[in-house]
């Protein structure tokens, strides 16, 4: 049996202080939002000419008057991702590009992917995507309050929000792209550490009907070890699948399957450092779980 | 709980294999009615346009207040009551009247039959609200007014931007309400999405004016011509409009060596044009386009044959984009395009392979996972793994659901996660070995022991997609339906294949000692 529980102190204080770098991240740093949520245009551009290389076109781009253009390699060294702000919402925006790259390049260049989005419909975006996580969060909430004594929720939902903030957090240490495929991941993750949180409780709570003399810090300890097998296979398959998509998924994925891996890895973390202590730390006993038995007859 | 019948077997197995078979209906073409069904790519597998069109309402509005103010001079005058200072300022229309009149006015507005006010018996509503400021009338658009005249040019909107896609030609369009002011196109397979977004761009307003200075009572305007240079002036005295056009066709006229467009006019159009022609000789009259000249050719020959053409420096594409423009009609109000994605053909399926090698590897190291970890146990939920994929895809066949990029992610998930439950089972089995004897007493609890965990587990899950599904659009909706379908078949396959599978063993080995 592994003492989990030797540790419970020191991942605490790991965990406040992920949270609270997070929380400073995200306030003071903010988040890299693409276009989804920001506004603006994006190209993929796939080049036929090996000459033509990123500081060239770089150069080219921003001769043309676009705003703040960034020209970036995007995979390989054939594909470039073009973003920009696209302030006065040209209509025939794409069309110029088009001329004036050929014009520079020769008929060199492959239009992969175009997406032009408005502020009216970034700023909805944006909106319906704080929406969605925090009904996501409220929406769990009230299952594992209806599941479990409030003991266990308020671990569950502290886990949740660790999960949540810290994966933004990374994701804006590292100034990773927030769009809407983002916001899915965010909302599997929440799913996710639910899941793994939730399998743990129940486990504890079986085991705090099943023996009244062992104490509280002892029991999520046994119970953690319980299910620990079980929490690394999931957690390892799940993992594996994810990789498999962030090595061989595409370039598209890459963001999504990163939150997601980031996400797995906290989600499990929490489930063990975060939910349980809190368990201990508000010296659930078998009272706790026995007393809503007894409303519940 | 070991037993399964054999009804409950063969149930099993049919309804196995009848997803499987449903399933592979995507890899050949069937012509038979319940299986040539298919799982459709969206659009950023199989390449295409999402356009996200708003209509600009304020001209329609500024348009119906114009009218409006006629509309009440006219009907006023005609009960003898005088109209004073009748004006526009920010969608609302001001006037005055005499003290006597002014109760006749706010009956008249407040009829339930009112001429001039429509009533929307099921808001209990008026079109328009008239407000007394003291000295003098406000009359504006209720909220239902405003509702109303926002959902007519839509529906107008929709029908116009569905002929000229229709008359581009492309294959399976899709084009649908959103709100009361929005159109969402989609367009799936699309060559060139900059020609039907110039297309959809224009509101294509024609008109016929005579050039003039002469200020008479319909007054004149500048008008630009295309060039964006000349100017001419012209009178807003409409001779005819888009509205009289039959028909409009690219033309090679042979003598100029020019593209032109010839129409075709209605009665009322070739009327008007015949007279307009005939007393206008040696006038230039306008052709004006979204405010823009065209030409302004002079009149040389009466025509009465209700037929012409337009000439303007046209290529044969900008001649056929203008003729297809002319019979389709013009938009009720301008349509501004406030998002577009669109992804070409090649990318799109550079990422149906990219999906397809992440979803095989993805596979591929689960099961190599599963098996080393668990062996006779590991190659159950192997088993169970690959029915489940095969179910999954099955009812995405089956109700032609969307695939996209997120959507081939979420199967990918849910490969992953979908061991969970059979880890579960397989552990707790485990667990219970460890003070239970007896084989087959173990699975049966483990199995029941197992359920509440691997109920909520799932459930989670299963929020989230839910709200994803609803909160989501586009791609990201097909990752909120794979995950969602597949928490189903996830379910399904553990409790029903893996169970088989898992009895099947147990009642064999029964007296086996380290069963897992």
């Amino acid at each position: 049996m592994i003492a989990f529980n030797k540790y419970y102190n020191h991942f605490n204080i790991v965990s406040t202080f992920l949270i609270v770098v997070s929380l400073v991240l995200l306030i003071f740093k903010g988040l890299n939002f693409g276009i989804d949520f920001k506004g603006g245009t994006l190209i993929e551009l796939r080049s036929t000419d090996e000459k033509i290389n990123v500081t060239s076109l770089r150069d080219k781009f921003s001769q043309m008057n676009l705003g703040d253009v960034s020209v970036k390699k995007f995979g390989n060294d054939r594909d470039y991702l073009v973003k920009f702000e696209n302030k006065d919402n040209k209509k025939n925006i794409i069309e110029e590009i088009k001329v004036s790259l050929d014009k520079s390049f020769g008929n060199n260049f492959n239009f992969r992917r175009v997406e032009n989005v408005g502020p009216k419909v970034s700023a909805e975006l944006l909106k319906s995507g704080v929406i969605a996580i925090s009904l996501s969060l409220a929406i769990m909430l009230f299952y594992i309050w209806i599941r479990f004594e409030w003991q266990f929720s308020l671990g569950a939902i502290l886990a949740l929000f660790h999960d949540v903030i810290v994966t933004l957090g990374v994701f804006s240490l590292f100034s990773l792209e927030i769009n809407l495929s983002i916001i899915a991941a965010v909302l599997t993750i929440v799913g996710y550490s639910m899941n793994d949180t939730v399998v743990i409780f129940d486990r504890v709570r079986e085991n705090l009907r099943k023996y009244s003399d062992i104490k509280i810090y002892e029991l999520t300890n046994i119970s953690i070890n319980e299910t620990l097998s079980r929490t690394i296979i999931t957690s390892a398959t799940t993992l594996l699948a994810l990789l498999a998509i962030y090595l061989f998924g595409g370039e598209i994925l890459k963001g999504f399957s990163l939150a997601m891996i980031l996400g797995v890895v906290f989600g499990t973390y929490s489930s063990i450092y975060i939910a349980n202590t809190v368990l201990v730390r508000l010296r659930v006993s078998q009272k706790t779980v026995l007393r809503e038995d007894d409303g519940n007859s | 709980m070991l037993y399964f019948s054999k009804l409950r077997i063969l149930f099993i197995t049919l309804f196995s294999l009848l997803f499987i078979l449903i399933a592979s209906s995507n890899l050949f073409k069937v012509d038979d009615g319940f299986f040539n069904k298919k799982i459709n790519l969206g659009l950023d597998l199989q390449g295409g346009s999402y356009l996200l069109l708003e209509i600009d309402n304020a001209p329609v509005i500024e348009q119906k207040l114009q009218n409006l103010t006629t509309t009440i001079r006219n009907y006023f005058k005609d009960k003898n009551i005088k109209i004073n200072n009748i004006k526009i300022n920010n969608q609302d229309i001001f006037f005055n009247v005499p003290d006597e009149n002014k109760q006749s006015i706010i009956d008249t507005f407040e009829d339930e039959n009112s001429d001039i006010n429509p009533y929307y018996p099921r808001f209990k509503s008026h079109q328009l609200i008239l407000e007394d400021t003291g000295n003098n009338f406000k009359v504006s658009f209720s909220k239902q007014g405003l509702i109303s005249l926002k959902t007519s040019s839509q529906d107008q909107a929709i029908e116009i931007v569905r002929r000229r896609i229709d008359e581009v030609g492309t294959n399976e369009p899709n084009i649908l309400k959103r709100g009361n002011n929005r159109i969402l196109v989609e367009l799936p397979g699309l060559d060139d999405p900059m020609r039907v977004k110039s297309l959809l761009g224009k509101t294509a307003n024609l008109t016929f004016r005579f050039v003039t200075n002469n200020n008479d009572s319909f007054g004149v305007e500048k008008l630009k011509y295309e060039d964006g240079i000349e100017e001419a002036s012209v009178s807003k005295r409409i001779i005819i409009s888009g509205d009289n056009l039959l028909d409009a066709q690219p033309k090679m006229d042979t003598q100029t060596n020019q593209t032109i467009v010839s129409f075709s006019l209605d009665r009322v159009g070739a009327k008007r044009f015949g007279k307009a022609t005939s007393t206008g000789i040696g006038k230039q009259l306008a052709i004006v386009l979204d405010g823009k000249i065209i030409s302004a050719p002079v009149i040389r020959d009466t025509i009465a044959s209700g037929s012409g053409q337009i000439s303007g420096g046209f290529t044969f594409q900008t001649a056929t984009d203008l003729a297809l423009l002319l019979r389709s009609g013009a938009l009720p109000a301008p349509l501004n395009i406030i998002e577009e994605r669109t992804v070409g053909p090649d990318l799109g399926q550079d990422s149906i392979n990219a999906g397809m090698i992440a979803l095989a590897i993805g596979f591929l190291l689960v099961i190599i996972f599963m098996f080393v970890k668990y062996r006779i146990f590991g190659l159950i939920t192997n088993i169970t793994l690959i029915v489940n994929l095969f179910i999954l895809l099955g009812i995405l066949t089956l109700f032609e659901a969307t695939l996209t990029l997120p959507g081939i992610a979420g199967i990918i998930l849910t490969v992953g996660m979908a061991v969970d439950a059979n880890v579960l089972i397989f552990e707790r089995i485990k667990e219970e070995l460890k003070d239970e004897k007896n084989n087959i007493v173990a699975f049966d609890s483990g199995y029941t022991k197992s359920r509440t965990a691997i109920i909520d587990a799932n459930i989670t899950t299963l929020l989230a997609a839910v709200i994803l599904f609803f909160m989501g659009s586009g791609p990201v909706k097909g990752f909120s339906v794979t995950l969602g379908v597949g928490i189903f078949t996830t379910l399904f396959s553990v409790y029903f294949i893996a169970r088989l599978f898992t009895s099947i063993y147990v009642s064999r080995n029964r007296n086996k000692e380290r069963l897992i």
